[in-house]
C-alpha cells in the first residue's frame, strides 16, 4: 500500500493517512484481516508524531474500517462490515444526486437517465 | 505506568522574571516540545526539573519519583543534552566512554560502540574537532548507552544545519518507537516540532499558555485574512493578534469564534504563527 503525506496540501496529516488507507480498503488492495503498518513504525518512517497516526487509526476504527486489537495491531475489517457498506451506499447516493442535478440542467427526461444507467451498468459489468 | 514526567504548579521568582504555576505531564512513549520565545522560561523550567535551580513551590515527579528526595535514582533513568558541548574539548571520542561510564551502573559498552559507528563518529577525533552536529550525536550516544527512559534536550537544534536537524529528529523518533522512552525537547525552532512532536507545552512570559496534544493545539486557532474594509470592531475584539498592511490584514482567532466571520479566508496556522501572534506587544504592528 502506498502512503504518502504532504505538508502543503492544507489537509491535516491524520486525514491524509485516513483517506489513503480507506481507499486502499475500498479498492480491495488491503484485504480483510490484513494488518495495518505498526502505528509507531509508521510514525517514525513518515517522520510524523505517534499521536497523529493514532488519531488516523482511531477514526478508521470508529468508521468500521479496521479493528484495533490491543497489543496486537490494527486489522482490516471485511468490506461486508455494515459501517463500510453504509459509507459506500452514501457514496452512491451522493454521486447519483450529482447525476440527477446534471441531468436536470441538461433537461434530460428521467426515462433517459434510467436508460443511461442501465447502459453504463452493462458496460461495467465486470468492474 | 504513570507519567514519566509530571510538573504540578511549579513556581519560581527571580528579581526580573517569574515562572508562575506551570503544570504539565508527559506519558511514556511520546515526544513533547517545550516552546516559547527567548526568555519565556523554558530553560528555567528544565533546570527546575533537574534540580539545578531550587523551586519555590509546586511538585515535580520523574518516573513517579519526587525529583528532590529521589534525585540519584531519577538521574540514572534520565538523560540530558544541553545546547552546548559538555565534554572536555581535548578528549578523544574513543576516550569518552572511560571517563563517563563510571558514573552509570547500567552502562552498556556494546550499545555505545554500536551508536558511535552508526552516528559515524571517528574514534580518533578530539571533541573540539567535531562539528556541532557531531558533538550533539556524541552526547546522544552517551545518553542512550545507560538505558535512560526519559531524554531532556534544551535547544538541541539551534545552531544545527537542516541535515543534522533531520538526523536528530530521526534519532528521536527511533528512540521512542518502542513506546517505553519519552523525550522533552525545548526549542524555538518550531518547524522541527511541526511533524515529530506529540505534545506541546507552550510557556509565554513565565506562564503556561497551553499544554496538550499538538494536533489539538493547532486545531484551537485559525489564521484569518481579509481586505482593509473587513476588519470590523467586532472582529478586532476577538483577534488574539493582528497585523495590518496596506491592502489587508491577517490575524489569529480562536477556532470557535471563526463561525462569526465565515466570509473571511481562514487557514490552519503553523506553530510559529501562533507564537508570533500571541506575543505581539500592545500597539506594535
Amino acid at each position: 500500500m502506498k502512503l504518502i503525506v504532504s505538508n502543503v496540501s492544507g489537509i491535516p496529516i491524520y486525514e491524509q493517512i485516513k483517506q489513503q488507507i480507506k481507499s486502499a480498503i475500498l479498492s480491495g488492495e488491503l484485504k480483510e484481516g490484513e494488518a495495518l503498518p505498526s502505528l509507531r513504525t509508521l510514525a517514525r518512517e513518515l517522520k510524523i508524531s505517534v499521536l497523529t497516526v493514532t488519531r488516523a487509526y482511531t477514526e478508521l476504527e470508529q468508521e468500521g474500517f479496521v479493528n484495533n486489537v490491543q497489543g496486537r495491531g490494527c486489522f482490516v475489517m471485511g468490506k461486508s462490515s455494515q459501517l463500510i457498506r453504509e459509507q459506500l451506499i452514501c457514496r452512491v447516493e451522493t454521486h447519483l444526486t450529482e447525476a440527477i442535478k446534471a441531468s436536470r440542467m441538461a433537461e434530460m427526461p428521467a426515462e433517459e437517465l434510467h436508460h443511461l444507467l442501465d447502459i453504463l451498468m452493462e458496460e461495467n459489468i465486470d468492474g | 505506568m504513570d507519567n514519566y514526567l509530571e510538573v504540578r504548579h511549579l513556581s519560581k521568582a527571580f528579581p526580573e522574571f517569574q515562572l508562575r504555576d506551570i503544570s504539565f505531564s508527559l506519558p511514556p512513549g511520546y515526544i513533547m516540545g517545550l516552546i516559547g520565545p527567548n526568555g519565556s522560561g523554558k530553560t528555567t523550567t528544565i533546570k527546575l526539573i533537574l534540580n539545578m535551580l531550587k523551586r519555590e513551590s509546586g511538585e515535580i515527579f520523574l518516573m513517579g519519583m519526587d525529583n528532590l528526595t529521589h534525585e540519584k535514582e531519577i538521574k540514572s533513568e534520565l538523560a540530558v543534552v544541553f545546547d552546548s558541548n559538555c565534554f572536555c574539548g581535548d578528549w578523544k571520542v574513543s576516550q569518552i566512554e572511560n571517563y563517563i561510564s563510571v558514573f552509570y551502573k547500567n552502562w552498556n559498552s556494546g550499545t555505545f560502540s554500536r551508536l558511535i559507528r552508526s552516528f559515524q563518529l571517528s574514534p580518533e577525533k578530539k571533541v573540539s574537532e567535531l562539528s556541532r552536529g557531531m558533538q550533539m550525536k556524541l552526547m546522544l550516544a552517551c545518553a542512550f548507552s545507560y538505558g535512560a527512559r526519559l531524554l531532556i534536550l534544551d535547544e538541541p537544534t539551534s545552531g544545527l544545519d537542516p541535515v543534522s536537524r533531520d538526523e536528530l529528529l530521526t534519532i528521536l523518533s527511533r528512540y521512542i518507537e518502542d513506546g517505553e522512552h519519552s523525550v522533552l525537547f525545548s526549542t524555538h525552532i518550531t518547524t522541527d516540532l511541526e511533524r515529530a512532536a506529540d505534545y506541546i507545552t507552550y510557556i509565554n512570559d513565565g506562564s503556561l499558555f497551553f499544554s496538550g496534544e499538538k494536533n489539538e493545539f493547532l486545531d484551537m486557532f485559525r489564521l484569518v485574512k481579509g481586505g482593509p474594509g473587513e476588519l470590523t470592531g467586532e472582529l478586532k475584539s476577538r483577534l488574539l493578534g493582528l497585523r495590518i498592511y496596506s491592502t489587508g490584514f491577517e490575524g489569529l482567532i480562536r477556532t470557535e469564534d471563526l463561525k462569526l466571520f465565515s466570509h473571511l479566508t481562514a487557514e490552519s496556522p503553523a506553530i510559529d504563527d501562533i507564537m508570533v501572534f500571541t506575543n505581539q506587544k500592545e500597539g506594535a504592528l
